[in-house]
């Protein structure tokens, strides 16, 4: 083991490097393209063993990940935001392959209108794809998931591509120091792909991907799909104990923050939830009873965890970096699914969305957050949905409004 | 011209064996699945056909299969792709010497014209340019078959097809897919009918000896789609050849060479007017100008031809 001071996407080139890929097809896209580069500058010098092609698109990418996985060799792969979207059709059929490989997806919020920061409705969007999703919060669990994520995903109980989430430029740019496996060490935990059957070759002809008539044997498959991703709470959990026992460092489905003896709990996923915990160690100076739950694992949902962890809490407040419109934050409208009607569970499951295009999430907007819980609570009364943004903002955002008012009459086109 | 290719002089020289399964979906009388079997009988089993979404797609469905060989099904807009995944990962095998050189399979694409003139375009220019070793097969049906038959960028000026249904037909003109993949300097690239199943074996076998990308486009006769009798398949495939409709040629070592030029040059009209998606040039009343217009454009591409 080494330390060395990394960007999360350095991280997960090296996530890369260590599981030994064969085949890296690519597609640039900020923020991700250091992943490629770095993964690229290695390979032309031999530092690294495999090949790495640039496809046309994203939707091309995808499709020689599955195929290329599908032949049996070890296939990397990493995009963000309009390039996820552009290769969704992919992602949805080469999940239904059964095709095992690792992308990492750092977020970026997506456009209309077009940004660069990060946020996480591109993610989301791949929720129902059947793909596992692992959702990182610093450069070292990128790192770390990113081997996990190989070990999930050539499971012969799963066999499914993993993707492993990061936020753009608060994880993929920033350094962190991160402990770093050795070759032998990284080869102990993950051993080579063994494709056993599900390749192409001349002494094996195999048809794969075929056409199916008729509901039934289609549901067949996709029922089998989604009990192979369900099965992953299993398999996670059992590779995150035996990275544990090699590496020290232990990476639960769901990580718990001073949760045992609260009351109120912030709910967050990504980068951001390392603001909650820094809001949760203040509130708890101050007295409030207050701790982080941040699920990693995304797909499956950690339903059962979950449940245990807020079994007997008076509040949740859900933070949601994503916003499905027309309905609100994706993961309180999943948590609630998955508490409703559940014994002993908390009365009061606020939502809260924030954080959209790398907008910041203040202190003072947890300690507001935390405030309204313990009114709900008091009142017994679930409060409505808030899209947090400040008076300020409004403010700055007016002059901006008042600008492009005067630039439209300048021009002539004002009404 | 080497050993193999010189096999195939005659009928006789042409595989006896037939490899492709039989008791497929397809029509009766599909001029795609015919330039198939013939494609497939001389590229062999050691195969993997990687396929677009298109009336083939349902030469595959669980659990059965025509293929000796191997089968992936991706999506309409990148078999392409699919192909270079494949090819890529058979490579790496190789290389690290994790499989043998017996087990290594020769690398097709099948898809339609609508995928290949169309959505498929930019992946097949990416392959291309990146040098990938494979073997496009493009069934031309002239429009999109699986979904109807609505017009592509593949269907013929005036034809009817079921987005194109007023009396001048389809208002656009065929796209020339032969000069956008020679544009690409490939490997190869030729035309092929089933109709003319010499031509075609010896094209596949000369494909087959080189490396690199080579692409074939098979004109396909379709018997819902073109609205005429199965029987008349093979017809309607030999009169496309015959009325200088669809030019047999081939690309390779840098130049276009012209495979079969039709002496005489038989009427346009004796093509058309055997088909429903003209029969509006003919009836009630004859499209002079029409008529006229689809002749002057075929005699303008034989003029300059040089034999
Ligand atoms: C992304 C996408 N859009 C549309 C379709 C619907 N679709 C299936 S087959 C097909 C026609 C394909 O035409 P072509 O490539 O010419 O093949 P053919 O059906 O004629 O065999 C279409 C439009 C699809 N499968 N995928
Ligand atoms: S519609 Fe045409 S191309 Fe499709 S199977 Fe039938 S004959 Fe063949
Ligand atoms: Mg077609």
């Amino acid at each position: 083991m080494s330390r060395q001071l990394l960007t999360g996407n350095g991280a997960a080139a090296w996530g890369a490097r260590l599981a030994r890929v064969d085949y890296v097809p690519a597609f640039p896209i900020t923020p991700q393209t250091e992943i490629i580069e770095t993964l690229a500058a290695w390979l032309e010098t031999d530092t690294m063993d495999g090949r790495l092609v640039t496809l046309e698109s994203e939707h091309s990418m995808i499709t020689a990940a599955g195929a290329a996985a599908a032949t049996g060799v070890r296939v990397f792969t990493a995009t963000s935001s309009q390039g996820l979207l552009y290769a969704m059709e992919m992602i949805y059929t080469v999940a239904g392959w059964r095709a095992p490989f690792v992308m990492i997806n750092v977020s970026r919020g997506l456009a209309a209108p077009i940004t660069l920061e990060s946020d996480h409705n591109d993610i989301m969007a791949a929720r129902d794809a059947g793909c596992l999703q692992i959702h990182c919060a610093t450069c070292q669990e990128v790192l770390d998931s990113t081997l996990m994520a190989y070990r999930i995903a050539e499971d012969e109980r799963i066999r499914l591509p993993v993707i492993v989430n990061m936020d753009g430029f608060y994880l993929s740019f920033t350094r962190e120091p991160v402990e770093l496996p050795t070759v032998e060490e990284a080869n102990g935990f993950l051993p080579p792909f063994d494709a056993e059957n599900v390749v192409f070759r001349a002494s094996a002809p195999t048809s794969q991907a075929v056409a199916v008539l008729g509901g039934s044997p289609y549901s067949y498959f996709r029922y089998e799909h989604h009990l192979a991703v369900l099965k992953g709470n299993e398999v996670y959990d059992e590779v995150a104990a035996e990275f544990a026992e090699r590496f020290g460092r232990r990476h639960e489905a769901v990580e718990a923050y001073r949760s045992e003896d609260a009351e109120l709990l912030f709910v967050m996923t990504g980068s951001f939830a390392t603001k909650a915990r820094e809001a949760v160690d203040r509130l708890r100076d101050s007295g409030v009873g207050i701790g982080l739950l941040r699920p990693r694992l995304l797909r499956p949902f950690p339903e059962t965890r979950l449940r245990e962890l807020l079994a007997g809490k008076q509040a949740v407040a859900v933070i949601d970096q994503n916003l499905s419109m027309g309905k609100g934050g994706v993961m309180h409208a999943e948590l609630a699914s998955a508490l409703y009607g559940q014994p002993d569970m908390p009365p009061i499951l606020a939502s809260f969305v924030g954080g959209l295009g790398g907008r910041n999430i203040s202190a003072e907007e947890f300690f507001e957050i935390a405030k309204v819980l313990q009114t709900a609570v008091a009142e017994g009364k679930t409060p409505p949905p808030r899209l947090l943004y400040t008076r300020d903002e409004l403010r700055e955002m007016r002059k901006l409004q008042a600008v492009a008012q005067v630039e439209r009459e300048e021009l002539g086109g004002g009404r | 011209m080497s050993a193999r290719e010189a096999m195939i002089k005659r009928m006789k020289d042409l595989p006896s064996t037939h490899l492709l399964g039989t008791g497929t979906p397809m029509c009766a009388g599909c001029g795609g699945l015919e330039a198939l079997h013939e494609v497939y009988d001389v590229l062999g089993e050691n195969s993997v056909f990687v396929n677009a979404a298109g009336c083939m797609t349902l030469l595959s469905v669980y659990p059965f299969t025509p293929f000796r060989g191997s089968w992936l099904y991706t999506a309409m807009a990148s078999a392409p792709a699919g192909a270079q995944g494949v090819r890529d990962a058979l490579d790496i095998l190789l290389e690290k010497k994790r499989v043998t050189k017996a087990e290594d399979l020769e690398v097709a694409v099948l898809t339609g014209d609508g995928a290949a003139y169309g959505m498929g375009l930019s992946a097949t220019s990416g392959a291309i340019e990146r040098n990938l070793d494979f073997l496009y097969l493009c069934y031309d049906n002239e429009g999109y078959g699986n979904t109807g038959q609505q017009y592509s960028g593949a269907t013929p000026h005036a034809a009817k097809t079921a987005t194109s249904g007023g009396p001048r037909g389809f208002a656009g003109y065929k796209k020339d897919l032969f000069a956008i993949w020679v544009a690409h300097k490939p490997a190869y690239v030729a035309t092929v009918v089933g109709a003319e199943p010499l031509d075609l074996a010896r094209k596949i076998e000369k494909a087959k000896q080189l490396t690199g990308p080579r692409l074939i486009i098979a004109l396909a006769p379709c018997p819902p789609g073109w609205g005429y009798d199965p029987k008349d398949s093979v017809d309607i495939g030999r009169l496309a050849v015959r009325t200088g409709v669809w030019p047999l040629k081939e690309y390779v070592d840098g130049k276009v060479v012209h495979t079969k030029i039709p002496h005489p040059r038989r009427p346009v009209e004796e093509y058309l007017s055997k088909q429903g998606r003209f029969a509006h040039l003919f009836a009630p009343k004859r499209n002079e100008a029409l008529l006229a217009q689809l002749q002057a454009k075929v005699d303008a591409y034989w003029a300059q031809v040089s034999e």
